[in-house]
């Protein structure tokens, strides 16, 4: 049995850590914030929608991707909802709709009637709709909640807050520290993304829901409670600033379009922040002088981190040994 | 050679630079189209701070020439302190001025573009502005300072080809010696064709490549035509007529018949 430092509370750690425990590992995670998961899975949409991101997304998205509900499934039980993803666009952007069709993999066309029966609140707004029946969502603060109680569960260890890091022999250090990696992993770069919820009882949705749009696609994904996470912007930027008046618009007024009863929502929280990406947008686990890393997760955290867990856990158990130069 | 501010460009295609599914497809795009300038938009990504950071040093490790643009901008004294900051961020006086009327549309707004250009011209900037196909816009933008003139042949984004054709050769026969240049509206690597056959000097893309299946082919793709159609109108075209003209003459028949 060896032990393993993982840096960072976030989905990438958490994932990480909870494979290392599976494997019979020890496990001490540190985080500088007093909670888990407080960095850019804090404000993730937690779509599990594989078919879906290739669209825009290299085919290693999907092909591993396709474990990830049923890993968040095993770990985190009752957190994963299979609903599927509902593909949606204004009459005038139909070309969108089959240009998305075109480009993806694993949907049905639905028409008017289809639609309502899957969506009633979204009856009579569209003529045509895409669905991806074997996709599914979470909501990433109570997975990562559930997480964390599966680590400590199996022994694994916290460390919170600033304060001094844990002194013992690790065998390893696992860095997951998403943006703060940034300075030190050659490559990396940040995206900026942006998002809000709203909450209204007056729109209901089993799904998440995309809303296709040539210059501001925008997605809603259900949580409890009546609230709604609309998101989410990309911007080439590692600000980390309050959102812009201009997105919040944007994100906003696409909500609107997609049902007028979000204009009566209430805005009850927006929230800001950075993916760290390389430059063809896929994570990597990347040898540092210390161990591992899991960089690079993009906009596919809740979505990737289980496949790259296994691919950095499986690494130790192989027999890790730091000289080899590896990278995934 | 096509010559844009006293520098010469071996390619005709101008690249725009967002949208793309990652850098690394946008770095492979412009490799294989040749382009040899890329616009840049400087609201867009930076969202209000003036870095940029990693993006535009990717930008500029593509090693083409970077014209920085002013999209998003939707009045004169907007555009011009975008400029203004481009040239800080880029070290170039080049900028593709956009001044947006309609949000949605994403029509220019003509008065305020005419008022911005004169106002960057007078500060030393180069503007490539992005205008309609209106003469009197074209005119008053050339009285302005400007060297280029850049028509849409469609709206933005809306890949519908040459709306107007007529209007893009009566701009052409008006302003014989400024270079023009296609930007916005163009989908197909046949539209381009078509208004490189026109004259005009070069296009400029962004959606047709970056929304793509496989924006790098397409950007090859859109390569090939703009050269096919360049050199189509040097070699001098056929003038299209109603009858069947035989290439070898009709035995039997008399010529006049």
């Amino acid at each position: 049995m060896s032990l393993f430092l993982v840096k960072g509370a976030g989905v990438a750690g958490l994932s990480v850590a909870y494979e290392l425990l599976r494997r019979g590992e020890d496990v001490d995670i540190v985080d500088y914030q007093d909670t888990i998961g407080q960095g850019a899975s804090f404000f993730a949409g937690g779509m599990l929608a594989p078919y879906c991101e290739r669209e825009a997304a290299e085919d290693i998205v999907l092909t591993l991707g396709l474990d990830a509900a049923d890993w968040w499934d095993r770990a985190v039980p009752g957190a994963v909802v299979r609903n599927g993803t509902l593909v949606v666009a204004q009459p005038r952007d139909l070309a969108d709709l089959t240009r998305f069709a075109s480009r993806t993999n694993g949907h049905a066309w639905l028409g008017r009637n289809e639609i309502a029966d899957l969506e009633p609140s979204l009856s009579g707004r569209f003529d045509k709709a895409l669905f991806f029946e074997n996709e599914a969502h979470l909501d990433p603060r109570r997975a990562l909640t559930g997480l964390a109680k599966a680590i400590r569960n199996l022994g694994g260890l916290f460390h919170l807050g600033w304060g001094p890091p844990p002194k013992k022999n690790y065998t390893a250090v696992l860095d997951c520290t998403g943006p703060a990696a940034i300075p030190h992993i050659p490559g990396l770069r940040g995206v900026r993304g942006e998002m809000l919820y709203l909450e209204t009882g007056e729109v209901s949705l089993s799904r998440p829901v995309r809303m296709l749009h040539p210059r501001h696609p925008i997605y809603v994904v259900p949580r409890d409670d009546n609230r709604f996470m609309v998101g989410a912007t990309m911007i080439e930027t590692d600000d980390d600033g309050p959102i812009s008046a201009r997105s919040l618009m944007e994100l906003l007024n696409a909500a609107y379009a997609l049902h007028p009863a979000f204009g009566e929502a209430r805005v009850v929280e927006t929230g800001v922040g950075i993916r760290p990406a390389f430059d063809d947008n896929v994570p990597r686990v990347v040898e540092t002088g210390e161990g591992l890393a899991i960089a690079g997760m993009h906009r596919h955290g809740f979505l990737l981190a289980p496949a790259m867990a296994k691919k950095a856990a499986g690494r130790f158990s192989n027999g890790f040994a730091l000289q080899e130069g590896m990278t995934a | 050679m096509l010559k844009l501010y006293d520098t010469e460009l071996s390619s005709r295609l101008l690249l725009g630079t967002a949208r793309y599914p990652s850098p690394a497809v946008l770095s492979e795009a412009v490799k294989r189209s040749g382009a040899g300038i890329v616009t840049v938009s400087l609201r867009r990504e930076t969202s209000g701070s003036r870095t940029g950071g990693a993006f535009f040093e990717l930008i500029r490790q593509l090693g083409v020439r970077i014209l920085p643009n002013t999209a998003g901008c939707h009045s004169a004294s907007e555009a011009v302190l975008t400029a203004k900051m481009a040239r800080e961020v880029f070290g170039t006086n080049w900028i593709k001025l956009e001044v947006i009327g309609h949000h949605d549309s994403l029509q220019p707004d003509v008065f305020e573009l005419v008022e911005a250009a004169r106002i960057l011209t007078n500060e030393g900037f180069d503007v490539f502005p992005y205008t309609t196909d209106d003469l009197i816009v074209g005119e008053k933008l050339l009285a302005a300072g400007c060297r280029v003139l850049m028509p849409w042949c469609a709206p933005i984004g809306s890949a519908a080809g040459p709306r107007n054709p007529s209007a893009l050769v009566a701009m052409r026969a008006a302003f014989p010696d400024i270079p023009l240049i296609v930007d916005a509206g163009l989908g197909r690597p046949s539209h381009a064709a078509v208004v490189m056959e026109l004259g005009y000097d070069a296009v400029l893309l962004n959606t047709a490549v970056a929304s793509a299946g496989d924006p790098p082919a397409m950007g090859e793709a859109f390569a090939k035509a703009i050269d096919a159609g360049r050199l189509a109108y040097l070699a001098g075209m056929l003038e299209p007529r109603e009858m069947a003209v035989p290439s070898t003459p009709v035995i039997g028949k008399a010529v006049f018949s």
